[in-house]
């Protein structure tokens, strides 16, 4: 789910970068006042532990193929919201800078998709409710299964949420011509399946640390009382039904109603596509206002400015001129090369 | 070697790359960041159809890879993880985008086939970018400017602290992801009944660690607050640099270098 920079208009990037800023300065602020600053080597630590536990496979069973984990919730649950945004801002960082797995300007829209979701809305409306609720009844074996339950559909929902930005602001951003609908119908069930694998690593992890030192994890009370293992294969089982149905009734909803892609495929492009595409109609608007200056010819189709048609004459010179030059430019580009290898051998030989 | 024995070594090879002497290392880093920066900035404003405009601003980091003495091979390794993802979004732009913009010879190009391609080239160029500013700063140096252009303490201690366990904890993993292979071959990954086990164990493990890390940095004289070895001063070569920068990034992105260029040889 990590975003490349390409994928981005400046403006979105800028306005991803300041909501994450935001989200980044409370949650300094709430640490400072808490001033737990022994929580800073807790809080790398586990974060340099998330970032290798995401390149471990973890086989499925029946189906052939292995998942991985991405350690929002896992995050959340075991430093608490604002520890764990942070060292998850910082896990996004050493990817982009290091890996270039997201880009240094898509970084404010990452750690938004990734890390507030995962983070804020996983813990605050998903695993805090559920752990302090009753559900499942009292005793370690209900504890197991809050646990279970918290995980599998924090991670689902979470990751649902950060498919669905990327899309809106790859859509917002005027990047692909894939239709807004047909896209989040792509997006959406594949994330459904990452979540719920993604879930089930998680649990199973947060289940061990629980098992072992249960006071690692947040709003999770040492439950005394005798364990019932029947209780969490039913809840892994429950839940396992209620994802399959739900996100086979999403599928269906996505894939009934996918108007974009239909029309766009099957219908009339030419007239269709303005309206169709909502969200790039404005760009469309704007470059073909400059294109009706530039001629009467060039008015019904063009939306180029430096491109042309090839049965206009002059439009032909600066086409014909745009690819020369590029080709000089990449000429250029390569003697630059050829020069840097020339000089550094003349001083490695002297 | 498996995936973590991989990114160890990509890690390796980023910090020997920083620790090298160039004109462009020996620069302020913060020139560098804010140079990236604008450069990324400029190369996304790119309209998505202008790919003769976007083409010249390969230049700048050619250039720049060339008197750092950074090889492009490099770079260009790190690419087959963004490529495809950028792809999968471009892909599908010639199948919606058929309107013909161009047409060289007997070949037509689409509008979607020109905005794929320009999507392409900003991925490419955004990664050299930022690859070229991680290749010639340490971590400690971008940190440092970081402090300098006031990121909150407490992100860069972070980022920093993590980045030195980044190693260790990889490291560890490695190891275990053998051992455990070697003792379950033919298994493509960890199996159901170890998945809690084998992250959670060394999850507690690094628990204590941390803690202990902790009572040793403050028995060091920690208080939070780091001292950074070599801050250096921003001088006047660190000014003339980012100015540069700004004038060649307003030239390529207004200049129309490409048509200029081809029009005096078509003309």
């Amino acid at each position: 789910m990590h975003m490349a920079d390409a994928l981005l208009a400046p403006a979105v990037a800028a306005t991803m970068y300041v909501a994450s800023g935001t989200a980044v300065g409370v949650s300094i602020h709430k640490l400072k006042k808490d001033d737990e600053p022994q929580k800073l080597p807790v809080m790398a630590v586990t974060a340099a532990l998330v970032f290798a536990g995401q390149m471990i496979n973890y086989t499925i069973p029946g189906t052939g193929s292995s998942g991985h984990m991405c350690g929002g919730m896992m995050h959340s649950a075991l430093l608490g919201p604002y520890a764990g945004f942070l060292s998850m801002i910082v896990i996004l960082a050493i990817q982009c800078l290091f890996f270039a797995d997201g880009g240094l300007m898509a970084l404010g829209a990452n750690v938004w998709n990734m890390a507030f979701y995962g983070c804020f809305v996983g813990y605050f409306l998903i695993w805090r409710p559920i752990m302090q609720s009753r559900w499942f009844g009292a005793g370690k074996g209900a504890q197991r299964a809050r646990i279970v339950a918290a995980s599998i559909i924090g991670c689902i929902v979470t990751l649902q949420l950060g498919a669905f930005s990327v899309v809106l602001e790859t859509s917002l951003s005027g990047i692909t011509e894939l239709p807004f609908g047909a896209f989040v119908a792509l997006m959406q069930p594949i994330h459904l399946a990452i979540g719920l694998v993604e879930g089930l690593i998680t649990s199973a992890v947060l289940l061990f640390v629980y098992e072992s030192r249960p006071e690692l994890l947040q709003c999770v009370e040492p439950a005394e009382g005798g364990s019932s293992r029947r209780s969490l294969k039913a809840v892994v089982a429950i839940l396992a039904v209620v994802v399959l149905v739900v996100g086979g009734g999403l599928s269906l909803l996505a894939s009934s109603n996918p108007d974009g892609l239909e029309w766009a495929l099957f219908g009339n492009a030419e007239e269709g596509y303005a309206e169709n595409m909502g969200l790039d109609e404005e760009n469309y608007g704007v470059e073909s206002a400059a294109a009706e200056t530039a001629g009467a010819i060039q008015e019904k189709t063009s939306f180029l400015p430096d491109y042309a048609f090839a049965d206009n004459d002059a439009a032909v010179g600066t086409t014909v001129s745009g690819v020369v030059g590029s080709a000089m430019v990449a000429g250029v580009a390569i003697l630059i090369c050829l020069a840097g290898g020339f000089f550094r051998k003349k001083r490695q030989s002297a | 070697m498996n995936k973590m024995q991989k990114a160890l070594h990509e890690l390796a090879e980023m910090d020997e790359l920083a620790a090298r002497s160039s004109p462009i290392h020996s620069l302020h880093p913060a020139a560098k960041l804010i140079a990236t920066i604008a450069y990324i900035l400029v190369t996304l404003s790119f309209d998505k159809y202008d790919l003769s405009g976007l083409v010249p601003m390969l230049l700048w980091p050619i250039l720049l890879f060339q008197i750092s003495g950074v090889e492009l091979r490099s770079c260009f390794y790190k690419l087959r993880i963004v490529l495809p993802l950028v792809m999968a979004v471009g892909l599908f732009n010639p199948f919606f985008d058929k309107e013909i913009v161009l047409r060289i010879g007997p070949a037509a190009v689409s509008g979607g086939v020109v905005s794929m391609l320009t999507l392409m080239l900003k991925g490419l160029y955004c990664l050299m970018a930022s690859f070229l500013l991680m290749a010639t700063t340490p971590i400690d140096n971008l940190c440092a400017a970081l402090r300098q252009l006031h990121v909150p303490k407490m992100l860069v201690t972070l980022l920093l602290l993590t980045y030195r366990y980044v190693g260790v904890m990889t490291g560890e993993l490695a190891i275990m992801t053998e051992a455990y292979h070697l003792r379950a071959p033919g298994q493509k990954g960890i199996h159901i009944s170890a998945w809690g086990s084998f992250l959670g164990q060394l999850l507690l493990r690094s628990m204590d660690r941390a803690q202990e890390l902790y009572a040793s940095m403050l028995l060091r004289g920690y208080h939070q607050h780091f001292h950074y070895a070599d801050i250096k001063p921003f001088r006047r070569r660190d000014a003339l640099y980012l100015i540069g920068c700004v004038l060649v990034f307003a030239l390529l992105r207004y200049g129309k270098i490409a048509q200029l260029l081809g029009s005096a040889i078509v003309r």
